[in-house]
């Protein structure tokens, strides 16, 4: 395993996908319990059309990807406030015809070697110096502002109306959240691809909500399920020759049934321990 | 007449071109208990909503403690508020403690953790709402009557003078309605809070208040003296299947007489 670890592409996926798993652990959770697994898709898939223009302009795919998704993002939440149209129906013209668009993109740049499959399913293995740095400092950037904003966005999370009458800025947030999930997605294109993205902003809050009692505790989980399955996946992959992205996002699903299955034991095990929490010593 | 909490001048809210309220003039003062009633889809919730900020209307002027609710709820002194369906999703990973600090969320700003003085405020709150022992369970785990009081401990959270209802009762058994009715009125009293608070259920909200609102899209205005059935018919538009005892004070909107 050592003498694996030491090759220099080995190193940089296994870097590149405990990054990229870490922030999208860390969001997932807000993603399932603000029920936003549907915009993830709309956004990630848009995220094709960025990658297109990116190679008919001549430009880091990135950077156009980048462009494509959060400019997406910010339309359809602009079309759910100001339009009459609903949420999920913005999202599905947006994405197909973001895809459309990319499609239209490709053919006009008459570029045809370039690597279409591993933008859509992921290939870390081919990931350079130059994307781990990209993937780290969007990682860090999304943390971060995750961690000042936190508290805020877990109560428009759970009650917008309530928070915005307390003074939160829900309006300036909601953006944020978004404009922070286009950012993971472009980067979670390297890992996974733009088809599976959607698996990695939902099954680890959905395994970690399966697991945990608490929101904090929740999204511990999501990061510490969606790093595992990664590493594990990518072991896994390269010990049985599977296609990498394939192979984690199957761990992940894995992982949610067999918590699924769980749960209610886990759950009332959680609600014994806080019985006898409560009546433990000083508890009458 | 004390401090005026609440009031509203020539308020209109539109929704594709068809008017919720129509030209509203409204003045609660201070330290009043008001009833707020009126049949679906009258406006009820949507005049909470005015008074809170939520929704900006197209015409008119909203002053609560002569400020626009918006600079209000900036500066953490907004309302207190329970929603109609506080709950939207009861899987929510949340204790009943964390929900009720969010109350203070918006005062303590991003970036800050809440510190122990908010701590001790949702404590005190919890205390005061007889759910102190509830404190560690999970909100969608606690029955509705005590998720109630949760959230009213919520609202009471950020210590608001304004406390805003809509439907604290809809969804509960007939005795937990009563106790609801009932804390309102004791809190009402012990912080001398005004109460704005929208219900169906016209007994219960006539027996503490100081006031009645009887309202409907095309508001009707009853004059001061107490309406009996006649009154509440015109409102409702249909009539009301309704015995009561005694007299409902009561107090009326503008009229909007074509």
């Amino acid at each position: 395993m050592s003498d694996l670890l030491s090759l220099g592409f080995l190193q940089r996926a296994l870097v590149a996908g405990v990054l990229v798993s870490l922030v999208c652990g860390v969001l997932s959770s807000f993603v399932v319990l603000r029920r936003m697994a549907f915009i993830g898709v709309g956004i990630s898939h848009s995220a094709f059309g960025g990658v297109a223009l990116g190679f008919l302009l001549g430009v880091d795919p990135l950077f156009t990807a980048i462009a494509f998704s959060v400019l997406v993002a910010v339309l359809i939440e602009f079309a759910r406030t100001h339009t009459r149209v609903e949420e999920d129906t913005a999202i599905g013209i947006f994405f197909a015809a973001s895809m459309a668009l990319g499609l239209v993109f490709l053919h006009l740049s008459g570029v045809y070697n370039v690597d279409v499959f591993g933008f859509l399913f992921g290939n870390i293995l081919a990931i350079g110096t130059r994307q781990v740095a990209a993937i780290a400092v969007v990682t860090g950037l999304v943390l971060a502002l995750l961690l000042l904003f936190f508290k805020e966005i877990v109560f428009i999370s759970f009650d917008e109306e309530m928070a915005w009458v307390s003074g939160v800025a829900v309006k300036p947030l909601r953006y944020l959240f978004l404009v922070l999930m286009a950012l993971v997605v472009v980067v979670s294109i390297y890992l996974v691809g733009i088809i599976l993205i959607s698996a990695l902003l939902v099954i680890p809050g959905a395994v970690a909500q399966n697991l945990s009692r608490r929101f904090q505790t929740m999204v511990w989980t999501a990061a510490g399920v969606a790093v595992g399955s990664t590493v594990g996946g990518l072991a896994l992959s390269y010990g049985v020759d599977f296609p990498s992205g394939a192979t984690i996002v199957l761990v992940l699903a894995i992982l949610y049934f067999l918590t699924g299955m769980l749960r209610p034991w886990l759950r009332s095990r959680g609600r014994a321990g806080l019985e006898r929490s409560r009546r433990g010593p000083g508890a009458k | 007449m004390g401090e005026t909490a609440v009031k509203l001048t020539g308020v209109t809210v539109a929704y594709g071109g068809q008017a919720v309220l129509d030209r509203i003039d409204l003045e609660i003062e201070a330290g009043k208990y008001v009833g707020i009633l009126g049949p679906n889809g009258a406006g009820k919730s949507t005049l909470l909503k005015v008074i809170l900020g939520l929704i900006t209307p197209v015409q008119g002027e909203v002053a609560v403690f002569g400020q626009p609710p918006q600079q209000l709820r900036l500066r953490g002194q907004g309302a207190g508020y329970l929603p109609q369906r506080p709950l939207s999703n009861p899987a929510f990973p949340v204790s009943v403690f964390d929900v009720v600090l969010m109350g203070r969320y918006g005062r303590i700003g991003p970036a800050r953790r809440p510190g122990r003085e908010d701590r001790q405020a949702a404590m005190l709150q919890l205390e005061r709402l007889g759910i102190g022992h509830l404190a560690g369970r999970l909100i969608g785990e606690v029955s509705g009557g005590e998720q109630q009081r949760v959230f009213i401990a919520r609202a009471l959270c950020a210590e608001p003078r304004l406390l805003v209802l809509d439907e604290p009762t809809m969804s509960l058994d007939v005795c937990v309605q009563d106790e609801v009715f009932e804390l309102i009125y004791r809190l009402k009293e012990k912080l001398d809070l005004t109460v704005l608070m929208v219900s169906h259920d016209i007994g219960g909200v006539a027996r503490h208040v100081d006031d009645v609102i009887c309202i409907n899209r095309r508001i009707h205005v009853h004059q001061a003296p107490p309406i009996g059935r006649l009154g509440l018919e015109s409102t409702f538009g249909c009539s009301v299947e309704y015995l009561f005892h005694g007299e409902i004070p009561h107090r009326v909107v503008k009229a909007q007489d074509e």
